[in-house]
């Protein structure tokens, strides 16, 4: 059963969830599977909900949007309440610590201090979208941590290498420390 | 992974200008206009790189102009748009046309008419392509439905241009264009170029317009290869310079139109699949094929007996094919993202109007496999 390979991310313009994507998909290809990365464009490509949407299979992809997704990954409270009813029953829900959320949800609901480790203990903002791949990585293991850190790599300005392993890092640690609890 | 072919995420868009590289494109000219904009900023990046030019226009109708003297100077060239832009470069498309400038023309479709809506996807264009500019001309638009196959159909978009000199249009659409996928991209020595014919070196008797033995197109010198060639809007003799002979006129739109009539089977191409005891044949192109394969493996593994068509070249249509599709068959169902463009072909081609069908949408979404699974299952 493929239950975790149709993702969506969602978020606040800006927040780089786009690229998020990109480098979801780019693992999964650098893995040898097949991915398909598409996004929603528009006036909310600033601030507002934003979205990207990641499809990753053995096989032929061959509708490339994400209708039901297995996944859904939000970082702010507007992008969870739009995109809260596109998650399918018993999906996997990956939410920061700081959104408030309905009770009695059909979710796997993983709540994570996403953003906050991003602004203390990394000290840059900018990175809360790998620290989110980290976490995802390490909730449903769609791609190997191996090519993950490969496509960050691949795909974050020169000089800022050492900068997004730690992010990675502290996205996996998050899910350990809470497996552990 | 793949032997050592390069193998990498890319966007349709990017795919695009991957292909017209490979191609040989070292001119661009254009005017940049959402979903098409990633053409125009790639080629600003990667055209001088390879010793080609870049130049963004004051508008669509410079660009398209620009493009066509690109080409008339000898280099490949290309321009992309999308619906608004594609309004505005009729004029000039009809002026390549007559005057046999090869060239290719993006489309990235967006939902018109006018602005519409610009960041969604449509297929609406399908027969402004065929008939956007006045006046009888050949045609040829091609729709990729992939990643891969943008690569592969502008690389063709450039060989039947420089083929038949001609301005051939690339139809993509903005979910083709904007969505990134896995693509191999083939060695450079497996890719197959076609060249323009040129004047023999020191013609002294080279007529622009002169049809040699056994050629159907004439060979074309380029602005300063020291060659007398004039061009011209108006209707024009073997020298290229403007006549009012109605014989001559007759000749001229006549030959042009046959570049493309007399060459359809050497110019069409279409894919299909899943045909063995269909008794209804899903046909889609561009972005909305995603969709329609979806489905129709989905209606398979339910037991509804369905084949799929993709026809690769809008225009010319495959005429023989996809009436011996509806002979075979029986039924046609036609998906797109408008309101029976391309439909209204299907129906021209086919003689039992009873058998075809069509699911068309138009609020800016692309059509989703669902939707058209319901609709086969309405059919059969």
């Amino acid at each position: 059963m493929e239950l975790r390979n149709k993702i969506r991310l969602s978020g606040s313009g800006g927040q780089g969830l786009i690229l998020a994507g990109i480098i979801l998909a780019e693992a999964a290809i650098l893995d040898g599977k097949n991915a398909v990365q598409s996004q929603s464009y528009g006036p909310e490509a600033r601030g507002g909900a934003s979205k990207a949407e990641v499809i990753i299979s053995d096989g032929d992809i061959d509708y490339p949007k994400v209708e039901e997704a297995e996944v859904l990954l939000s970082l702010t409270q507007v992008a969870y309440s739009k995109y809260v009813n596109t998650l399918k029953k018993g999906g996997t829900l990956i939410l920061d610590s700081s959104i408030e959320l309905s009770k009695n949800l059909p979710f796997n609901v993983i709540k994570i201090p996403i953003l906050n480790t991003a602004v203390e203990k990394i000290k840059k903002p900018m990175v809360a979208n790998i620290i989110a791949l980290g976490a995802i990585q390490a909730i449903t293991e769609v791609v190997s941590i191996k090519s993950l850190e490969k496509a960050v790599l691949n795909r974050v300005p020169k000089g800022t290498e050492e900068l997004n392993k730690q992010a990675l890092l502290e996205g996996y640690n998050l899910i350990k420390e809470k497996n552990r609890k | 992974m793949m032997g050592n072919r390069e193998v990498r995420l890319m966007q349709g868009n990017e795919a695009c200008v991957e292909g017209a590289l490979a191609a040989g494109m070292r001119f661009y000219a254009g005017y940049p206009i959402t979903p098409s904009t990633e053409i125009a900023e790639i080629c600003a990046q990667k055209l001088p790189l390879v010793g080609g030019k870049f130049i963004q226009m004051e508008d669509e109708i410079a660009g398209m102009a620009a493009t066509i003297g690109g080409s008339l100077a000898g280099l490949k060239s290309m321009t992309a748009t999308s619906g608004p832009g594609f309004s505005l470069k009729q004029e000039n498309i009809g002026y390549a046309a007559l005057t046999e400038t090869p060239c290719v023309v993006v489309n990235v479709q967006r939902y018109g008419p006018s602005t519409g809506l610009p960041t969604s996807p449509a297929q609406g264009d399908i027969m402004q392509a065929k008939w956007g500019t006045h006046g009888d001309h050949p045609v040829i638009a091609l729709s990729p439905t992939s990643v891969r196959e943008t690569f592969d159909l502008t690389i063709k978009a450039f060989n039947l241009s420089e083929k038949y000199r001609l301005p051939v249009f690339l139809m993509l659409d903005e979910i083709v264009g904007h969505m990134r996928e896995k693509i191999e991209i083939p060695n450079k020595e497996d890719i197959e170029i076609f060249n323009r014919l040129k004047p023999e070196k020191d013609s002294s008797e080279y007529k622009a317009y002169e049809i040699k033995e056994n050629e159907f197109v004439p060979r074309m010198a380029a602005f300063g290869d020291g060659f007398k060639f004039h061009v011209t809007g108006l209707m024009h003799d073997e020298s290229g310079f403007p006549t009012n002979d109605s014989q001559i006129s007759d000749k001229l739109l006549r030959r042009i139109m046959s570049k493309v009539d007399d060459n359809v089977d050497d110019i069409v191409m279409y894919e299909e699949e899943f045909m063995d005891d269909a008794e209804l044949v899903v046909l889609a192109y561009g972005g909305t094929y995603r969709s329609a394969r979806s489905a129709v493996k989905e209606a398979r593994r339910l037991g509804y007996k369905v084949g799929l068509f993709k026809p690769l070249t809008l225009w010319p249509s495959p005429d023989k094919k996809i009436k011996d599709l509806n002979e075979k068959t029986g039924k046609i169902l036609v998906a797109e993202l408008n309101l029976g463009q391309y439909f209204s072909e299907v129906e021209r081609i086919v003689s039992d109007k009873s058998s075809l069908y069509k699911l068309c949408k138009v609020t800016g979404e692309a059509i989703t496999p669902n939707e058209i699974l319901t609709k086969i299952r309405e059919v059969l």
